[in-house]
């Protein structure tokens, strides 16, 4: 059964804030949905590959050669902070 | 040729024989969308961005290439919207959600460049629901659409913008994605036509990625021709995309002058269950006859595993998109909390602030069935029954040519009904899901109205039997006449 302490810790590694009364009301759904889908542990599966994709996909190489890529500039201008050529953010370290 | 429907209703079939006579140019029918647009937008809420000056710029020169002689494109001067969540170079991007409000692309999806240089008139972005999770366009940060049909119903999703954009008159043709029935569910709750194309068909580089392995891009028109046209000019390899396959594509439109005497189309019997509404069975029903006269073979068939196809998506379609939706972390684009005092924070606030939520449901549910503990119950269980669902789908297209089912159990239900209970806002997709978990071909057309609301008929091919699907498709809308049927607005 899902816990509070569940929705809070898959909320953590997903890098969502979350009040404690939103996690409840997320718990609630998400149990339902999760009881809804135990069907499919009713299915005999031994001996059954995973599909990642369901067509036939190969790996795909490509030559390597340099390429232009988009301008920096280009790019940047979506950044909230930027500094010259870099993307500013708050302290990562010692916090 | 009869000027009879008004000029943003002509197909684009229709529209280029009068524009290659000269009874027409590309800026009197843009106009005739922008107009209709700027008519009817403050009841639909079909566009989250329109280009009004991009597209007269563009029909100005699809135009002049034609007074020139050419060469031009197959959608040379038509009006086309594109679902937001598609990137288009220096044309805002939202994907539907506060967390992208402000993000503009710096480089075009490969299918914007593909009907650029079919000629396209791009008209505007259309409206979604976020990050294309939904079944009724009610989860976009910008306004639920309204179903042209009915304005107090929804227009499905989640590509309901381009479906009602097309359904009204406010573009001739649309492009959205499908990620487990985004296209065709809207086309039908819309009544027009929506293709998913085999999966690897067409590139999604510049998609917004939901579930990668998923999602397709695909066309909606008012007829299945116009399908084919706006397929055609976007499939194709692209390198940027490497689940983009490497195969020739055929001329889709030239090959709807087939008829489907002695084809074999199943009927599997178990999408005909639970929730089904009478309207819709009995549409549905008189379809098969209709298939019957054209000299088809229907017959019943049996895919069991249809009931669990639904918990195979909604575990991997999350899991993928909780891996996704990482990117958005307030650092490169986008929303960006103001309330943070450290770089995790930023991460933690911004999304939070930025996401609705559905997203966050998806983005927990998918986290949960790929963290440690879960993910072999969960997340391999799911892709272990794919394997499985797959199966059953190649041995029931040894016996047939196409499947034939209804697109929805449903009629576009009213706005509000299903937003408290997200598992029956998920059954809405039950008939379109299995589809997107196989990589298939699936296309909704028309076929008849339940309580004076459009119902949609779906017709599935084998993979990369996107030319039989489209055949079958066309054959049934040359004896009906579901699909010249427009809304009053």
């Amino acid at each position: 059964m899902l816990t509070p302490d569940d929705v809070r810790r898959v909320a953590r590694l997903t890098r969502i804030a979350m009040t404690d009364h939103e996690a409840d009301v997320l718990r609630g759904q998400l149990a339902r949905v999760l009881d809804h889908f135990q069907s499919l542990q009713r299915v005999d599966t031994s001996d059954v590959e995973p599909t990642g994709h369901a067509t036939e996909t190969t790996s795909v190489m490509r030559a390597d050669e340099v390429r232009s890529s988009l301008p920096r500039e280009a790019v940047l201008k979506n950044a909230p902070d930027v500094d010259e050529s870099f993307i500013r953010v708050k302290p990562v370290l010692g916090t | 040729m009869s000027r009879a429907a008004p000029l943003h209703f002509l197909t684009s079939h229709e529209a280029q024989q009068l524009l290659r006579r000269g009874e027409l140019s590309s800026v009197e029918l843009t106009r005739s969308v922008l107009e209709r647009a700027d008519a009817l937008e403050a009841k639909l809420q079909a566009f989250i961005t329109t280009t009004a000056d991009l597209a007269l710029e563009a029909a100005r020169a699809s135009d002049a290439r034609r007074r020139a002689g050419g060469p031009l494109g197959p959608l040379d001067g038509i009006p086309v919207a594109i679902k937001d969540n598609i990137s288009t170079r220096g044309v805002a991007t939202t994907a539907g959600s506060k967390i992208l409000k402000g993000y503009v692309p710096p480089y075009d999806a490969h299918v914007v460049e593909r009907l650029a240089s079919a000629g396209a008139v791009i008209v505007g972005k259309g409206n979604l629901d976020e990050f294309a999770m939904g079944s009724s366009n009610e989860n976009s940060a910008y306004g639920p659409v309204r179903n042209p049909w009915d304005t107090g119903r929804v227009p499905g999703g989640s590509s309901g913008g381009p479906a009602a954009a097309v359904a009204a008159g406010e573009a001739s043709v649309a492009l959205g994605s499908d990620t487990g029935g985004s296209i065709r569910q809207p086309a039908a709750l819309c009544g027009i036509v929506g293709m998913k194309p085999t999966y690897g068909l067409v590139s999604r580089h510049g998609l917004i990625a939901f579930a990668s392995s998923l999602d397709q891009i695909g066309p909606f028109a008012r007829d299945v021709t116009d399908c084919a046209i706006t397929l055609g000019a976007i499939a194709g390899h692209d390198r940027r995309d490497s689940t983009s396959v490497e195969r020739r594509v055929p001329d889709f439109a030239a090959a709807l002058t087939e008829d489907i005497k002695g084809m074999r189309l199943g009927v599997p019997k178990e999408y005909l269950v639970a929730g089904i509404e009478p309207g819709v069975r009995a549409a549905f029903e008189a379809a098969l006859s209709v298939f019957r006269t054209l000299g088809a073979v229907v017959e019943e068939c049996s895919l069991p595993l249809t009931d669990q196809a639904l918990a195979v998506y909604y575990l991997l379609a999350p899991s993928e998109a909780s891996a996704n939706l990482a990117r958005f972390d307030g650092f490169k684009y986008g929303h960006s909390s103001g309330e943070a005092a450290t770089a995790w924070d930023t991460m933690d606030l911004t999304r939070a602030e930025g996401f609705g939520a559905e997203v966050k449901r998806r983005i927990l549910l998918g986290g949960y069935a790929l963290s440690a503990g879960y993910y072999d119950a969960y997340y391999r269980k799911a892709q272990q029954v794919r394997t499985l669902i797959r199966g059953e789908f190649a041995r029931a297209f040894e016996r047939f040519d196409a499947l034939v089912t209804p697109t929805s159990p449903t009629v576009a239900f009213e706005l509000g009904a299903r937003t408290e209970d997200p598992l029956a806002m998920y059954l809405s997709d039950v008939c379109t899901i299995p589809v997107n978990i196989a990589g298939l071909p699936g296309i909704s057309v028309p076929c008849g109205f339940a309580d004076r609301l459009p119902v949609g008929l779906q017709i599935i091919g084998p993979q990369f039997g996107d030319g039989t699907v489209l055949r079958v498709a066309h054959c049934y809308e040359q004896a009906t006449e579901w699909h010249t049927r427009h809304p009053a607005l």
